[in-house]
């Protein structure tokens, strides 16, 4: 039987702020992902390892059970459904917002709106929430062409500073969201790898607090 | 012409004969262990009313189902994506006894959506139900049945999850929210978000303790201690709480009697099945599968809508994941070759042999391959006037 605990962590951001939190609970990698090409990093412990992969693949990952643990943006889960996932902790990190935008002083269009997004599903069930149809065009990037290509009439994206709206032109408009990570875990993995899972949850929310 | 006519839909998929002989060698023994304990098969149709067939199991099982409409009557019916309700049924409406009912089923069934690791949509489904007792006695009896059929399959380092869906449903009832708030509140304790359960129920205005207790199931999962934990911490909820843990207590004290050595673990906020369950949920996992490979638990008057309210309780699982994950023996079974000639006592040697149970290969005019290539370990040859065995 492995009792291998397995990390899910996504470069940049979401990387580099779990670091601490995991520092705390006594997990140190022993390589950094910005410079190794590995993408399996062994930490100072020999049965605990850490992936590093998409962040959209995170939460698949974990669904799984290929990974135990995993940090993911709430973005990445409310986009995922969050099945087959606990997340029992928030761990405030890499916090931004959820955002309708469009042309600074642009009126609403009759008819059916045109919404550019990599979010499909949060975007739909908002919308649908309010009674809208809209049709949604999945963009993988560069959300904010979509208004001043005339791809779209809004767009449905992250927004931190908002500094990348303002200089294409748009504004926010509706706050659809409070976004931040989450530590999730796969739900065998709870239940068979309980003690230790759980131990790291506990430290990992210390270290938040 | 089209190339790719020999593709299957997805999640559809063919059993191939090493795999088939593995599968049905391992549904005669279930089968055949099932009737030691009593229990009697039974085979309802693949195909039925979508009105006898979704009662009382809820939107999920809805969404799993393929409908087309009868031609005969105009009414829509559905392709089985669940046995249990229809074995409900055949207790229920059917069989009408009023004794304890045992039954066992297996048989494919069919989902609209891939599910699980291996993303099918044709499992074949096996389980056990037991209708007419309401004690912890016939559940355990349906956990151990569960653990049997999965040490059958060969499967190792099992481990087991036990819930029990009534403490739940007595919090929420005494919490007094609206049908949404509930449903929003039900999706974020499935996935154990506490940060989520906190707010919907710091918004909703529910009474401290019920939100404190409520807040609290997400966290009461572990070894058998959570049961008295629970206790602490719901113990103003009342008799159906208290009564909710005693009956799993009861189950767990009762299956640790029996198999002193399997892993038990406990989680209060499991909810699956919530729509039909009433009582102890459980499932089983093993190490590298992210999701339960076999599930069951209590779901009392489920035959109401049928004409009968009956305690029930029962488990099922899927015999092709039961088969990927066992140890079977992979060896070929053996056969014997015998040679294309038109004579009598050629023929009734291989009778004779068929009949003691060995797999006889009549050679066919103008085939010249290799009997190995055919499986066979033997042949049969002339010996005088008689046919002799020997190995190839």
């Amino acid at each position: 039987m492995s009792e291998q605990l397995t990390i899910a962590l996504s470069k940049g951001r979401i990387y580099k702020e779990t670091l601490p939190l995991l520092k705390h609970a006594g997990i140190e990698p022993l390589d950094d992902p910005e410079t190794s090409r590995k993408l399996i990093l062994d930490t100072n412990h020999d049965d605990i390892k850490l992936v590093i992969i998409r962040a959209t693949d995170v939460p698949t990952y974990v669904q799984y059970g290929a990974a135990d643990i995993g940090v993911a943006g709430k973005d990445v889960l409310m986009e995922h459904g969050g099945e087959g996932l606990y997340e029992p902790l928030d761990l405030k990190i890499a916090q931004c917002k959820m955002m309708i935008a469009g042309p600074e002083g642009a009126t609403v269009p009759e008819g059916r709106l045109r919404i550019c997004t990599k979010y499909v599903n949060v975007a739909r069930r908002y919308f649908a929430e309010q009674g809208k149809q809209v049709e949604i065009i999945k963009l993988y990037g560069s959300m904010e062409l979509g208004p001043i290509v005339g791809l779209s009439d809004f767009i449905v994206d992250l927004v931190d500073t908002g500094n990348t709206l303002k200089a294409n032109g748009l504004a926010p408009l509706e706050h659809m969201a409070e976004i931040s990570s989450r530590l999730i875990v796969n739900k065998a993995s709870m239940k068979m790898k309980h003690a230790r899972v759980k131990a790291l949850i506990d430290r990992i929310g210390e270290a938040v607090n | 012409m089209k190339s790719d006519r020999w593709l299957l839909p997805e999640g559809i998929e063919e059993v191939l004969p090493k795999q088939a002989r593995r599968l049905e060698a391992l549904r005669r023994r279930l089968l055949d262990m099932y009737a030691g304990w009593g229990y009697e098969l039974v085979m309802p149709p693949m195909i039925e009313y979508l009105d006898s067939l979704l009662t009382g199991t809820g939107h999920d099982l809805d969404l799993q189902t393929f409908k087309l409409t009868d031609q005969l009557t105009g009414k829509l019916m559905g392709l089985r994506a669940d046995m249990t309700p229809q074995v409900a049924r055949i207790d229920a409406h059917t069989l009408k006894k009023a004794c304890p009912t045992r039954l066992c089923y297996i048989g494919s069934v069919l989902h609209t959506r891939p599910d699980g690791f291996a993303g099918s949509r044709s499992p074949i489904q096996v389980g056990a139900e037991l209708y007419g007792h309401s004690g912890s006695e016939s559940d355990v009896e349906v956990f151990r049945l569960m653990l049997e059929t999965l040490r059958q399959s060969g499967i190792a380092n099992l481990y087991f999850d036990l819930g029990h869906v009534g403490i739940y449903r007595h919090l929420i009832e005494a919490a007094g929210l609206s049908p949404e708030q509930q449903g929003e509140l039900f999706a974020a304790l499935q996935r154990k978000a506490i940060p989520e359960i906190e707010q919907l129920l710091g918004g909703a205005a529910v009474d401290k303790k019920i939100a404190a207790g409520l807040l609290g199931l997400a966290n009461l999962n572990g070894d058998e201690n959570v049961i008295d934990e629970a206790r602490r911490l719901l113990g103003f909820a009342g008799e159906g709480v208290g009564q909710a843990l005693d009956n799993l207590q009861a189950v767990a004290e009762q299956i640790k009697r029996c198999e002193p050595s399997i892993p038990l673990h406990f989680d209060l906020a499991e909810l699956r099945g919530y729509n039909y369950h009433t009582g102890v949920v459980f499932a089983a996992y093993v190490p590298g599968r992210g999701q339960s490979i076999a599930q069951g638990g209590r779901y009392d008057d489920i035959g109401q809508v049928f004409g009968r309210a009956r305690p029930a309780t029962g488990f099922s699982t899927d015999l092709k994941t039961l088969i990927d994950l066992g140890d079977g023996e992979a060896s070929a079974p053996g056969a014997i070759y015998a040679p294309h000639e038109n004579e009598t006592a050629l023929r009734e040697t291989i009778e004779q042999l068929r009949r003691q149970g060995e797999r006889v290969i009549s050679a066919l005019p103008g085939d010249n391959s290799d009997p190995q290539q055919l499986g066979c370990d033997r042949k049969l040859v002339r010996d005088g006037k008689a046919w002799q065995i020997v190995t190839i």
